[in-house]
């Protein structure tokens, strides 16, 4: 039988939470948040090689419209400031992903006196990429990871725990 | 050497002094005449130096109670390189600011301003360029301990402080 025929007859069961959590995993619009040497990294994992397209995710240039944050470099405490508005400014559900040594724990740069030792102590942290910069493939790795993550998400329940993957 | 007595004659007042270091030619003036000087120096008709390159500080606090400004002047005839350095007292650093004489001294003097304290006389914008408005100090002298924060946000420790659970959970 073939599958174009029969795909409209078919009926598939699921659970209202796990099809909720699939459609927004499904679909994460990352905000464009490069801040050093990282980005460059962040920009060749949207890029063709290791295309992030494929798990939905698009860059967007506004927070209003973005449900994911990829801090991607060192943040000075002079940004740190924006990146709290920032992300004030995402509509709820919103994520972070910490790209990168320096917005992990301040990297190389933690001793300095102008950086921000840790993008965690501003904003709370979804997922963690080690590495300096991360290759693709890491942070291909830590954004799966955090699909794994919404997908245990109990939204339509009060108070439920969070399980994570 | 002829440098240095030819700036004797035309500004006896900044007392230069021409020694050189690691190949390089080094100049060293009064933080007085340092204006006349170097207007001296851009306009020399043989050989103007109508490039400044680079504008930065030296903290000589420890050693000499002093801060110093450095210069790196270039010719563009002639390829010649001079750097010229002045010193002005730890307790009031003050100087003229060349940026009627060379447009690359606006940003250089801002940041020697913002990262030692120096401040430029006669400089048409003298701000921070680097740093945030609120920072106090200036992070560059030695001074300044390098372990000191000034955030402009609330911090804190996520591990011994974790982020409140509605922050993270759904709601
Ligand atoms: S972690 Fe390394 S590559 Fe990334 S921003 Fe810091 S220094 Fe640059």
């Amino acid at each position: 039988m073939s599958l174009i025929n029969s795909v409209p007859e078919m009926v598939l069961t699921s659970k209202v939470d796990a099809m909720l959590n699939w459609t927004r995993k499904s679909s994460l619009w990352y905000m464009l948040f490069g801040l050093a040497c990282c980005a460059i990294e962040m920009m060749q994992t949207g890029g063709p090689r290791s295309d992030l397209d494929r798990f939905g995710m698009a860059p967007r240039a506004t927070p209003r419209v973005s449900d994911l944050m990829i801090v991607a470099g060192t943040l000075t405490l002079k940004m740190a400031l924006r990146t709290k508005v920032l992300y004030d400014q995402m509509p709820d559900p919103k994520y972070v992903v910490s790209m990168g040594s320096c917005s992990n724990c301040g990297g190389l740069f933690q001793l300095a006196y102008s950086v921000c030792d840790g993008v965690d102590k501003i904003i709370p942290v979804d997922v963690y990429v080690p590495g300096c910069p991360p290759r693709p493939e890491a942070l291909t790795e830590g954004l799966i990871l955090l699909q794994d993550k919404m997908m245990n998400e109990k939204w339509l329940t009060r108070s439920a725990p969070l399980t994570v993957a | 050497m002829a440098l240095s007595k030819e700036l004797r004659e035309a500004v006896p007042a900044a007392e230069a002094v021409v020694s050189t270091n690691a190949g390089g030619e080094v100049l060293k003036i009064r933080a007085g005449a340092a204006f006349d000087a170097m207007t001296y120096l851009r306009n020399r008709t043989d050989e103007p130096f109508n490039q400044l390159m680079d504008l930065t500080c030296v903290d000589r606090v420890a050693t000499d109670r002093i801060f110093e400004v450095v210069y790196q002047l270039r010719s563009l005839d002639t390829g010649r390189r001079l750097m010229v350095k002045a010193s002005v007292a730890q307790d009031d650093p003050r100087i003229a600011s060349v940026a009627s004489i060379w447009k690359s001294a606006n940003w250089g003097e801002r940041e020697a301003y913002d990262m030692f304290g120096v401040c430029f006389e006669g400089h048409p914008d003298l701000r921070r360029i680097l740093l945030y408005e609120e920072f106090e100090g200036h992070p560059l002298r030695k001074s300044y301990s390098y372990l000191k924060r000034q955030p402009l946000v609330e911090e804190r420790d996520p591990i011994a402080n974790p982020w409140p659970a509605k922050d993270l959970e759904p709601r």
